[in-house]
């Protein structure tokens, strides 16, 4: 049901009056079909540059590499790289997506669609993981830690049982239990024979009433740039992870904190401006989890204003692993040092994710950074 | 009546001298337009780095959307590349796999096509009921930019298409961490798509795919693949996250359509609106809106002031161009009393823009993709709009 459209001119055709002959050539053997136009512009790919780029998966297990992962090792590695957002268990914490659940709620009025209950194919599971996650520090996993986090996804949604071992030999083996739920796009039968009529003009209807309002939801963000404040109960329902209600007020304490605990000479010093963007660039790495600057609310980790001086595990309304909350005490630059290059080393038990930065200048870089910026 | 000081006292600037050349060596609109920007819906997503905001419809005329103000969606951020660093590779089921630099891509004859880009959900949250209330965040999933750059077909060829094209598909993918990736079935592949590195006549934006992005006419906006990394010719669709998981419309029944890639003719009155409120009284006005379709041109445009009961024929601004905004007018004299407005496009295969109610009959309300229905303003008498739905 491709539409009709004209086909492209030829090639010569949006050129000059007189093109080259070389196009004419060109043109020609584009009105012939087959291989067409050539102009020898760009090179051949090598292999290894196809080999690194080319890692889609199809459906049918073309392009799995070889290795597995059990359902064990995946639900360490679920713990360490995916349950930030998506929860332990894979139910999915505030927006972020659910993986687990909500098998038989596709015809229900808000459907759960997990990688359980509605997506069609392992191989599309596998693609995603290995080439987009963990969200921020993309590609990271190998192809083993690929195939146990899937087996994890697989048995949180009871697809398989703990023992299971998830391998490139056995991966077609599983069944997708919402496999047969789609079908092709069939407006075409379905719609538009309906609505491709004469419409109506006039007295096209008896009565006309107004059957709902947009202002009974009042989700509609205010006009200053700014994001509404009061956004009601829909609001409440969406968001599960509750943290966000408590945003603004939490910014306005830590503002106070910062105000308090007057800045120490090291701090007065001008930050060195290449350094600080180096640290910008550094952050991109925690923005995913973290806010800073005017306004920054708590994310999926606390919001970072004023982080150096900062009480440890002290934003009200976050919450925090037991070990940030009851470690006491101030983040200063060496602490943050510390934690930043080896999060779960420094912080036992933290729920930040993240690997840590191995290199001392990024450490450096990104702190300068948060000096710079929310204070 | 008082004389306008305005116009009886020597103002500052009819008198002083205004900035020089080169005051903002790239322009910015004057600060009196400072509201004319993109909003985002902060519910919506998880994180500003995976979400969308809205072109600002509302304030907008003519068709060309600004690209500082043209909508964002972005999967893992919007990512920083320099032309230096560009590399597009093409590979899979041609002659010879081929890797092209970003001047590679300026050595093949180009062309011009303005195309209207919508994102698949935009409308998504009024499935179920009148929700958002705004033109801005109802419609605003849409921008409509002149493209310059290479047809894909031109690239394919390049490296050399199969003999039998049967059954096969352009698998496209983007440089960025998400590496966003979708399948298009060949015969769109060679027929209009094209490989763009400008739009409105400067470099796309970053926010937009700097500097190499997919445009696929009339197809849903999340296939324009932004910083296009790779096109593989292969012989079926990939089956990605974005073309199972997500960008799929899911009917009462719990099945799910999939492969829906055409947007379906639609319109709506951008002014007056709820953001954009009649401030005049009555008298003579001027009511406005944008139509669209993703099978071809936009042949007419109907406007009702009374949720649906009567309807008259819009002005098009210009011939609607296939795939592209039009932009409709009706001149009119409003008598002061409340009205219902509404817009009903027509393309040139006879379609017409369905009511809310009968999408619904046939998709119901969870298919959060795909809501081309008529949409309604409630304008009250002080001339205030309001989002609405009717019977």
């Amino acid at each position: 049901e491709a539409e009709p459209a004209p086909s492209s001119p030829p090639v010569a055709a949006q050129t000059s009056e007189a093109p080259a002959e070389g196009l004419l050539v060109a043109a020609a053997q584009a009105d012939e079909g087959g291989s067409g136009a050539k102009f020898g512009i760009g090179r051949e790919a090598l292999p290894e540059e196809i080999d690194a780029w080319d890692v889609n998966i199809m459906p049918n297990g073309e392009g799995l590499p070889e290795g597995s992962g059990s359902v064990a090792d995946g639900e360490g590695l679920f713990s360490e790289n995916c349950a930030v957002c998506h929860g332990e268990f894979a139910e999915g914490i505030g927006n972020w997506p659910e993986l687990a659940g909500g098998e038989g709620t596709l015809a229900d009025k808000d459907p759960v669609k997990t990688v359980g209950s509605y997506w069609p194919y392992l191989s599309t599971a596998w693609d995603y993981v290995h080439r987009s996650m963990p969200f921020g520090n993309a590609q990271s996993l190998s192809d083993d830690e690929v195939y146990a986090i899937v087996a994890y996804i697989l048995y949180s949604n009871f697809i398989v049982d703990d023992e299971f071992v998830l391998s490139n030999e056995n991966f077609l083996e599983v069944e997708m239990p919402n496999a047969d739920g789609f079908i092709v796009d069939d407006r075409a039968e379905t719609e538009y024979p309906m609505w491709r009529a004469e419409p109506c003009m006039e007295n096209c209807k008896d009565e006309v009433k107004i059957t709902m309002k947009a202002t009974v939801l009042d989700v509609t963000p205010e006009e200053e740039g700014t994001v509404a404040e009061a956004l009601t109960e829909a609001k409440a329902e969406l968001e599960e992870a509750g943290s966000d209600s408590e945003g603004s007020e939490t910014v306005e304490a830590s503002a106070e904190e910062t105000a308090d605990t007057e800045a120490p000479a090291e701090d007065i010093s001008a930050p060195d401006p290449e350094l600080v963007a180096a640290g910008e660039k550094v952050f991109r790495k925690c923005s995913a989890c973290h806010k800073v600057g005017e306004g920054a609310k708590n994310g999926s980790g606390p919001q970072l204003n004023g982080i150096v001086g900062r009480e440890v595990g002290g934003v009200d309304g976050f919450n925090y692993s037991g070990t940030l909350a009851d470690h006491g005490g101030v983040w200063d630059e060496a602490l943050l040092a510390e934690f930043l290059a080896d999060p779960r080393g420094t912080m036992s038990g933290t729920k930040m994710a993240f690997a840590g930065l191995r290199k001392e200048e990024d450490r450096a870089a990104v702190i300068a950074y948060l000096k710079s910026v929310g204070e | 009546a008082e004389p306008d000081p305005l116009i009886t006292e020597t103002q500052g600037f009819a008198q002083s001298l205004g900035d020089g050349v080169d005051a903002t060596p790239y322009g910015l609109p004057i600060e009196y337009e400072s509201d004319v920007i993109r909003r985002n819906v902060e519910w919506l997503t998880a994180d500003t780095i995976s979400s969308i905001n809205f072109t600002p419809i509302h304030a907008l005329d003519g068709t060309i959307t600004p690209q500082g103000c043209a909508f964002e969606r972005h999967h893992s951020g919007a990512i920083d590349m320099s032309k230096d660093e560009y590399r597009l590779m093409v590979n899979g089921l041609v002659g010879t796999p081929l890797v092209f630099t970003y001047s590679d891509l300026e050595r093949f004859p180009r062309e011009n096509h303005v195309y209207f880009c919508e994102c698949a959900a935009n409308t998504g949250m009024e499935w179920a009921g009148a929700q958002l209330n705004g033109a801005q965040f109802t419609h605003g999933m849409i921008h409509n930019m002149e493209y310059s750059g290479v047809p894909l077909r031109t690239l394919l060829e390049e490296a050399g298409l199969p003999d039998d094209l049967d059954g096969k598909w352009v698998y496209v993918e983007g440089h960025d961490a998400s590496s966003n990736g979708r399948s298009i079935p060949i015969e769109k592949a060679l027929d209009d798509v094209l490989v763009a590195f400008k739009a409105n006549g400067e470099a796309l934006r970053k926010e937009h795919g700097y500097p190499v992005r997919l445009v696929v006419p009339g197809w849903e906006g999340n296939m324009w693949v932004k910083w296009l990394r790779r096109i593989e010719i292969t012989d079926g669709p990939v089956e990605s996250r974005e073309e199972t998981s997500k960008y799929t419309d899911t009917l009462a029944d719990g099945t799910s359509r999939k492969w829906t890639w055409v947007m379906d003719a639609k319109s709506v009155v951008t002014s007056p609106s709820p953001q954009a409120p009649i401030s005049h009284g009555p008298g003579p006005m001027v009511i406005t809106g944008l139509a669209w379709s993703g099978h071809g041109a936009i042949t007419r445009v109907d406007v009702s002031k009374d949720g649906g009961k009567t309807w008259e024929t819009a002005r098009l601004a210009k011939p609607g161009e296939k795939m592209a905004l039009t932009r409709f007018y009706l001149d009119t004299v409003w008598d002061g009393s409340e009205m219902l407005l509404q817009s009903r496009a027509m393309d040139e295969t006879g379609y017409v823009q369905p009511t809310k109610t009968q999408l619904r009959e046939v998709r119901g309300e969870n298919s959060i993709y795909h809501n081309n229905c008529i949409q309604t303003w409630h304008v009250k008498e002080n001339g205030e709009a309001e989002n609405v739905e009717v019977s």
